[in-house]
């Protein structure tokens, strides 16, 4: 079984992110980057299947040089190859362009399932998965919480979680599954595994490669465009709920949660 | 001279510092109030290949080289594991088992060093004794053959890991009269008739290892069990030393990275006089006296660890030096850490008064500081 699995790599969910002086872009400098973590359960989740069907786990990203560190960290937890596709024309894409990278890097691969996270945290958009599976003509289930291929590798059955229950969904493969937190307890990589992926093979491709132009992707490609990045509103000071008794301060407290606040 | 660090060695140190920070920091603080050793984080830390870092793949290992598993013990540190579990894991990988590793035969390995890498058994090693610590060639455990067999007869003292360990790689001397030249090292394992172990004996810090003494009365071992030659046990005890002075010392400079984070936030958010007391100069000062001993204990320890990958002999002034200075020299700087942090920095939920306990045996275990100084001056 062939799994291909889509990674962006995302600034460390520690980091304090400042936005820049054109407010519509954050500053880099000094951003530690790291796999998004949704993908860290797709990658997971494709080397279970690996490890299951045998086949190969093949590593998709999209994005500059040091994406190929994120790349690398797939390969040593245990994926066989990457391809990284990096071009100056790809700076400001939105999801859709993405998706259209990704389509014409995966058209010339033999696959059978494609695993991407649910969403990136950092803009939180949620839909390169199912506009690749769009465009690539393939069924697509989204924020997955528990994968089951079926023996002989042709359907695939996945567990959503829905208001007050559970969805399960099939579908013949190939297929795209978007990966939702849950879904597997993604691996550490031990130091065998980094000094081996080392030797593994990992294409750098340019857009031109994918036969793809310029205007097609980019910030020129973009049916959206970022207006503005604000940060969120500074937190105010708290308020101690004032009462003689417990009584008093839960009704002086549901009091100031109905005018004030306006939430009950 | 090269001072970098390759890519892969970065990129497990991120590893690891990921795993530390989820799998086990959440549970030192708890062990360390009730000074209990935790046993699930020791396995984890064998699943995730800590344990046997440096010994060959086939051996169930990783094949890491010595700056390798220095930068991994330091970044345990950096992470916030407590000075009692990489202390335990010290004692346990680097005076257990690389002594069995280095100086056994290849049926001791193939028995013992798979079960120590993956933590499925815990190692100790014995060498001190009640009454010789600094003075080895003091040592009173006799072991005398007798056919197939050799006899153990004494006590071990201060024994990291003793009440918890499975086996344990024990000194004792053979002929009466011979000083340096009698020491011996045995395996002994747990449930052996003759040995036992003595309570855990509470500890000012490091708390979540357990100490206890070895107590050998008429223990009987067989003769496989000796590793090496006779009386080539002083050679291998001044062996485990460059470990001692590097990978086992480098969890408490990582620590001091996590403290010196710790005091940087708090520095900052801390309001006193209607600023951040990080403006005062005293503060200031603070903080770079500590940043300044974490890079001059960096520099020393890895410099030991690159001389071992180099094959080089070891170089006993460098080691002594090491082990001085991050022993003597992190006083000054652990309680800076404390002190900054005002009333919370003496608080067990601060973690910085942790950090001080636990560092406070860099200058008595392995050697204290009054004999390195001894060595130093002899060899200058």
């Amino acid at each position: 079984m062939n799994i291909l699995v889509c990674l962006k790599q995302v600034p460390d969910t520690e980091t304090q992110i400042k936005v820049a002086p054109d407010s519509k872009s954050i500053v880099t400098d000094n951003i530690k980057w790291v796999m998004n973590p949704y993908d860290e359960y797709a990658v997971e989740e494709g080397l279970r299947l690996k490890e299951k069907f045998g086949g190969e786990v093949t590593i998709i990203g999209v994005g500059p040089t040091r994406v190929t560190e994120s790349i690398r960290t797939a390969l040593a937890m245990g994926a066989d190859k990457g391809i990284l596709v990096d071009d100056p024309a790809l700076t400001g894409s939105d999801s859709l362009g993405i998706a259209k990278i990704l389509a014409a890097v995966i058209k010339d691969l033999d696959y059978n399932l494609i695993l991407c996270g649910k969403q990136g945290v950092d803009d939180d958009y949620g839909v390169v998965g199912s506009n690749l599976a769009e465009l690539l003509g393939i069924p697509q289930i989204s924020i997955v919480l528990k994968l089951e291929v079926s023996e002989d590798g042709s359907t695939v059955k996945a567990h959503r979680e829905v208001e007050g229950g559970i969805l399960v969904i099939e579908a013949p493969l190939p297929a795209l599954i978007t990966a939702q937190k849950g879904l597997n307890e993604p691996r550490y990589a031990s130091l065998p595994g980094i000094m081996k992926a080392k030797k593994k093979p990992l294409d750098v491709k340019t857009i031109s490669d994918l036969g793809l132009d310029a205007g097609q992707v980019g910030e020129s490609g973009a049916k959206i465009k970022i207006m503005q990045i604000t940060p969120p509103e500074e937190r105010g000071a708290g308020k101690i709920v004032e009462g003689e008794t417990p009584q008093e301060k839960a009704a002086n407290l549901a009091k100031l949660l109905h005018e004030e606040a306006k939430i009950i | 001279m090269d001072f970098s660090f390759t890519e892969e060695q970065m990129m497990f140190r991120e590893q690891i510092i990921r795993f530390a920070k989820k799998e086990i920091v959440p549970r030192v603080q708890e062990h360390d109030l009730r000074g209990e050793f935790d046993f699930q984080s020791f396995r984890k830390l064998g699943d995730f290949g800590i344990l046997g870092l440096h010994f060959p793949e086939e051996l169930g290992g990783s094949n890491a080289d010595v700056v390798t598993s220095v930068l991994a013990g330091e970044a345990l540190g950096e992470a916030g594991v407590d000075g009692g579990l990489t202390l335990a894991y010290g004692a346990h990988t680097f005076l257990c088992g690389d002594t069995i590793f280095a100086h056994g035969t290849d049926s001791q390995r193939e028995k013992y060093i798979p079960k120590l890498a993956s933590g499925e058994w815990i190692g100790c090693m014995g060498l001190t004794e009640p009454a010789a610590g600094s003075d080895v060639a003091a040592i009173s455990t006799r072991a005398e053959k007798r056919g197939d067999r050799y006899i153990l007869n004494g006590n071990k003292m201060f024994i990291t890991n003793g009440p918890v360990a499975d086996v344990a790689v024990v000194y004792a001397k053979i002929g009466k009269d011979l000083k340096h030249a009698g020491i011996s090292t045995f395996i002994v394992e747990k449930g052996t008739a003759g040995f036992s172990t003595g309570k855990n004996l509470i500890k000012m810090g490091v708390r979540a290892s357990h100490t206890s003494e070895l107590i050998f009365e008429d223990c009987e071992i067989p003769e496989e069990n000796l590793i090496g030659q006779e009386g080539a046990g002083f050679l291998m005890a001044m062996q485990t030393v460059e470990w001692d002075r590097s990978a086992l010392l480098a969890p408490f400079i990582g620590g001091m990275t996590y403290v010196l984070k710790k005091c940087a936030r708090y520095a900052k958010e801390r309001y006193q006089f209607g600023r951040p007391i990080a403006e005062f100069q005293a503060i200031k000062h603070k903080l770079a006296d500590i940043k300044i001993f974490i890079e001059a204990a960096r520099s020393l320890t890895y410099r030991i660890a690159w001389c071992k990958d180099q094959g080089r002999p070891l170089n006993h002034l460098e080691a002594a030096v090491a082990k001085l200075f991050i022993g003597d020299w992190s006083l000054k700087p652990a309680n800076d850490a404390m002190v900054l942090h005002g009333g919370y920095g003496y608080c067990h939920e601060y973690e910085v008064e942790r950090y001080f306990r636990d560092s406070r045996l860099a200058p008595i275990g392995g050697g204290t500081s009054e004999i390195t100084k001894m060595i130093i001056s002899k060899l200058i």
